[in-house]
């Protein structure tokens, strides 16, 4: 239905033209999901851009073919291709908080699309609105219509936005990173939504995604790119068991898992080259464990190795042979001796304050009684969906939120309430590392500033000499060269930026390092360094970890203990492998089952949630998790469970259990 | 030789310290990367350094004007040394023909006889009524006075072939060093626009040459009621132009700054106290406000006499108090705007990362968010200048700008308004400041422009 064929784009930069997408081609039938894979900067989001001719200013399409149903695209006026777009073929985005206008109802955006494509007007716009509401599964649609999206939460507006991308019945459906700024039980809610969508319709879907998960669970066919060109097309079943590109299977060798605990993770050494400086031969060459002399000349044809699966790879190899590179980290596993940070029924609670005299009228409960306790040298890692404390949780600790009431005790003394002096020197003792390096480190100071600024404020090395010395030799602890120095953070990559803040907090050596989300914001393979680093600098050094995250695998893989946060409390904490084998908590199990698996058949049975997380502002009476818990009963609505002992170590918060 | 004493104004005072901070800023900025690069930016920025070179002439001008003397009066030798009550400057002695060359009134630009008709006593034919001869203006006509066309057009002409050949031995400097420097690259390649410096310089020589050899013997601008000339006028008016727009920024910048970001980093009851400043401040309306602090500061000034011992230092007092007072009324802008930006960068990754290492709050803020405010106040800086000088212009028009006694825009365009009533009509006064204050705020602005681009972190 659809064919991309040789399509080349480009973005201009003064007088030159830098190619974005060199030459891509691929076709996708109808009812078919092509999944386009790749890492940040690969291409794929400006291909659909190519497809859908709406590249930014200056983006140009240079050569090639775009045809839907035979009718080529790309020579098409712009007042042709409008009944194209929203019409014959739609486009979902990644952010559904900025997809949708502000200021307009849901019912005015999906009317638009009715009226231009349709000319659909009044109630029969109205009726088919609701329909439209309805299929996209939102409750109470004629109510919904007259709202503005404010009101929405972030899973009903992908719904919205999927409305109003079906509005105008399309054929083709362009989805790009749908699902990657929502939760993982929100995420499985929308990935189901479109998979029977599709289904239904019959429609052509265009998934744009870096999600080896997501891929698994949606895509009939995949198309790998790299460095703006497409490397390897496979059916999935292909994809999942004989990925032959070497790029691909390194991809799946970072992943983090379960069965790679204790081992060390395979990274892809260097970077994705440059746009203006492409490589002649074959782009991943620099990067390749394979490569061949003949790959630096010659950039490699496509080879078809199993019917529909086809690569371009001068290497003729099967799969890699697996932990040839992989070196055994020794697992520090230390008993769980005392624990050296208690946490005793931590609060955090924000005022909302009203009116003119700014009255407090109620609060919001980020943080509502979190007990925890972490040992030296073990990692703790602190589980949830956005929304439910994590983040405050990390930051009451450090004092950089005051918390409301608990107690915080370090080695003997209580953190909380100490000002001053005392607070600072006991600051030495825990540092964070945040989610964004891009927005961690100040972008007007250079790398040597920023590693010296704690401890300058902190007083560990007082003389210059002493504390440059320190500086380069915190930048080779975490692997980056002594000439960064005298750098600025712009200069470096997202995951080079994420070491710069690693040696920034372990300036002043503490015992404790509060990891709030480190990776998310970094591609698998740089996730895959940054992890390894994590893991090497434990062994080395002896810190513990808190880490925050969402991301399962990297649980499975680091974690020693675990902590499952659901709205401001925890409702199950244990060793990881009790936790994570053995979950008591329907939460638990129910975000546990709702992770993309990136295998053929990783996809055991999902236990649907219905609906989102409410507000911490006025959490459900009871139990917080009865109104989406399956296994509810009377007395979950009455009171809040008490804590019951699984075994010595894992305890849940449930009446299930008790 | 005449001996003269020097006279150190004290807007000469901050003028020149401004000088001597712009080169500081300068050195610093040479010693710091990003920014050296974001001023190369600027630099290959053609239109912003064409307006840049027509700023640094007013700049220039404005200098030569800050320097200020009282000349010697003859005196039997042995006696004390007398000064003149007269304050000149540099600009004055270099444009002395222009200043003490004055009709009797209004006369036309490249007039020869004035613009009123005066009774005149001719010898022989008694008393007539005529357009008197101008005493300085086309007097080396002499009876050739319908000649003046072919006589400026000539000059002019000279005058511009000189000014060409002189830009052709500056073209040539810039393009040997150049090629020196960088031998591959032609001029139009250079990292620094120099195309468009040159080609301005060209354009600025072509027309000011030719102006001032002519204002040697005409009025090129006409003269005013005293049978000033409008040139000299408007020469005189740069120098006060600049001084409200820089001095007055100079007021208001810490003031912002300060408050803006005090107000956004700590919040609270800060933040509240600031913010009900400002809304006051705000809530009364701006030009009734600075007229109740002037009429009050006029007061000041003309009960004590005994502070000033020239007229000159009494209006350049006065000018200076009001650069304070439109500092102190025009601050809440850029107040609220550095407000809201430090709301946004207080949140940020790196100032809780500095939190949580115990670094001070006054650190934080000159460390963490003082630099990555400054692309904001570099742009108000320029913006506001060219506000300023506007604005002068329009408290001059009410009557309470700067002294009488001294020249502004304003005070031009105040005296130019009641002639507009007149038939004939006398326009060049008006037009005269007009385009003069259009060239520098146009300057200013495209300058600002050019200066913002370079800083926005995006087009980087």
């Amino acid at each position: 239905m659809l064919k991309v064929d040789k399509l080349r784009l480009g973005f201009s930069a003064g007088k030159t033209t830098l190619a974005a997408v060199d030459g891509i081609s691929f076709s996708i039938e109808k009812g078919e999901t092509f999944a386009l894979l790749g890492e940040s900067g690969c291409g794929k989001s400006a291909t659909a851009q190519g497809i859908m001719r709406l590249l930014p200013a200056a983006g140009r399409i240079l050569e090639g073919n775009v045809a839907l149903e035979g009718e080529p695209l790309l020579s098409l006026s712009e007042a042709d291709m409008r009944a194209y777009r929203g019409g014959r073929m739609a486009m979902i985005f990644q952010e559904p908080a900025t997809s949708l206008n502000p200021v307009l109802t849901v019912g005015r955006q999906i009317g638009e699309v009715l009226e231009r494509h349709l000319d659909l007007r009044g109630a029969a716009a109205t009726e088919r609105m609701v329909d439209l509401l309805r299929q996209v599964g939102i409750a109470d649609p004629e109510r919904r219509l007259t709202e503005y999206p404010f009101q929405l939460s972030g899973g009903m507006k992908q719904r919205v936005m999927i409305a109003i991308a079906l509005a105008g019945e399309p054929e083709l459906l362009i989805a790009d990173e749908p699902t990657t700024a929502l939760d993982v039980t929100v995420q499985a809610q929308i990935l189901d939504l479109l998979a029977k969508i599709q289904v239904d319709r019959g429609m052509g879907m265009l998934l744009i995604t870096h999600d080896l998960g997501v891929v698994a669970r949606m895509a009939h066919r995949i198309g790998v790119m790299y460095a703006g060109e497409l490397v390897e097309v496979a059916s999935r079943e292909e994809f999942f068991t004989e990925p032959r590109h070497p790029y691909t299977q390194a991809l799946f060798e970072a992943l983090p898992e379960i069965s790679r605990r204790g081992l060390k993770l395979t990274t892809i050494p260097g970077q994705v080259p440059s746009l203006a400086a492409m490589p002649t031969g074959c782009r991943f060459a620099d990067r390749c464990a394979h490569v061949m002399p003949v790959c630096r000349e010659k950039s490699p044809d496509w080879r078809e190795v199993a019917n529909g699966h086809t690569v371009r790879c001068h290497w003729q190899g099967e799969s890699a042979e697996e932990s040839v590179t992989r070196h055994a980290v020794t697992e520090l596993d230390i008993d769980p001796g005392k624990p050296f940070l208690q946490v005793g029924d931590l609060k955090v609670h924000f005022p909302i304050r009203k009116g003119f005299l700014q009255r407090t009228v109620g609060h919001v409960r980020a943080v509502d009684g979190v007990s925890l306790g972490i040992s030296a040298g073990r990692t703790l890692a602190l589980v949830g969906e956005s929304g439910c404390g994590k983040t405050t949780v990390g930051k009451a600790l450090l004092q950089l939120i005051q918390p409301t009431a608990g107690n915080v005790r370090l080695g003997g003394s209580e953190l909380v309430g100490l000002k001053g002096r005392k607070l600072r020197d006991a600051r030495r003792h825990m540092q964070m590392i945040f989610q964004d390096p891009f927005a961690s480190l100040n972008p007007r100071l250079r790398v040597g500033e920023i590693i010296a600024e704690g401890m300058a404020a902190l007083g560990v090395e007082t003389e210059p000499p002493a504390r440059a010395a320190a500086v380069a030799a915190l930048l080779q602890q975490v692997g980056l060269p002594g000439e960064a120095i005298d750098r600025y953070p712009h200069e470096f990559s997202g995951g080079q930026r994420q070491r710069i803040a690693i040696a920034r907090a372990l300036a002043v050596q503490p015992e404790l390092l509060i990891c709030d989300e480190p990776t998310s914001a970094l591609d698998v393979s740089v996730q895959a360094q940054i992890l390894n680093l994590l893991k090497k600098l434990q062994t080395e050094l002896g810190v513990a970890y808190l880490f925050i995250t969402h991301n399962f695998a990297v649980v499975e893989y680091l974690a020693h203990d675990v902590a499952v946060m659901y709205l401001g409390r925890i409702v199950e904490q244990g060793r990881a492998e009790e936790v994570l084998r053995s979950p008591w908590h329907p939460y638990t199990q129910a975000l546990l089952s709702a992770v993309p698996a990136p295998h053929l058949d990783g996809q055991v049975q999902v236990i649907r949630l219905p609906g989102e997380t409410p507000s911490p502002a006025n959490p459900p009476s009871g139990c917080h998790f009865h109104p989406r818990c399956p296994q509810a009963m009377d007395v979950c609505r009455q009171r809040y469970p008490t804590v019951s002992g699984i075994s010595g170590t894992h305890t849940v918060s449930c009446h299930l259990a008790g | 030789m005449m001996g003269f004493q020097i006279v150190v104004l004290w807007s000469d005072v901050l003028i020149w310290l401004l000088v001597a901070a712009g080169l500081g800023v300068g050195v610093l900025i040479a010693k710091n990367p990003p920014l050296l690069a974001a001023w190369r930016r600027v630099g290959a920025n053609r239109v912003g350094m064409a307006s840049a070179t027509v700023l640094l002439g007013f700049i220039l001008i404005g200098l030569l004007d800050s320097l200020h003397y009282r000349a010697q009066l003859e005196s039997k030798p042995g006696q004390k040394a007398a000064y003149a009550v007269e304050v000149l400057s540099v600009l004055d002695a270099l444009a002395s023909p222009l200043r003490s060359r004055n009709e009797k009134t209004y006369s036309e630009p490249f007039a020869t006889r004035l613009y009123a008709k005066e009774t005149i006593d001719v010898p022989g034919q008694g008393t007539v009524r005529d357009y008197p001869r101008l005493k300085h203006g086309g007097k080396h006509l002499g009876e050739r006075e319908d000649d003046v066309v072919e006589d400026a057009g000539f000059t002019a002409f000279k005058a511009g072939v000189l000014a060409f050949v002189g830009w052709l031995g500056v073209f040539g400097a810039v393009a040997t060093v150049n090629r020196k420097k960088s031998p591959k690259l032609k001029l139009r390649e250079a990292a620094f626009a120099w195309d468009a410096v040159l080609l301005t310089l060209l354009l600025m020589a072509l027309t000011l040459v030719p102006l001032f050899w002519l204002a040697g013997q005409y009025h090129v601008f006409g003269t005013d009621k005293v049978g000033q000339d409008v040139l000299y006028q408007i020469l005189k008016s740069v120098r006060t132009g600049l001084i409200i727009g820089l001095v007055t920024t100079l007021v208001m910048l810490p003031m912002a700054v300060l408050l803006g970001i005090v107000a956004g980093y700590f919040r609270g009851w800060v933040d509240d106290v600031i913010q009900y400043i400002y809304t006051v401040l705000n809530s009364i309306p701006g030009v009734l406000l600075i007229a109740a602090a002037v009429l009050m500061m006029q007061v000041v000034i003309d009960t004590h006499p005994e502070w000033f011992s020239t007229a000159a230092e009494r209006a350049d007092l006065r000018l200076l108090a009001l650069c304070f007072i439109l500092g102190i009324t025009s601050w809440t802008g850029l107040c609220r705007l550095l407000r809201g930006e430090t709301l946004k960068l207080r949140e940020l990754e790196y100032i809780q990362a500095a939190q949580a290492f115990g670094v001070s709050s006054w650190r934080i803020i000159v460390r963490h968010i003082l630099p990555n405010l400054m692309h904001i106040v570099i742009i108000a800086l320029v913006m506001d200048f060219s506000g300023l000088v506007l604005a002068e212009a329009v408290l001059s028009y009410v009557g309470i700008g700067v002294d009488p006694t001294m020249t502004s825009f304003g005070t031009m365009i105040n005296n130019a308004r009641m002639e507009l009533g007149r038939e004939p009509v006398v326009w060049w006064s008006l037009v005269a400041a007009f385009s003069a204050m259009f060239i520098l705020v146009l300057a200013a602005n495209l300058f600002a422009d050019a200066v913002r681009d370079a800083f926005d972190p995006r087009a980087a």
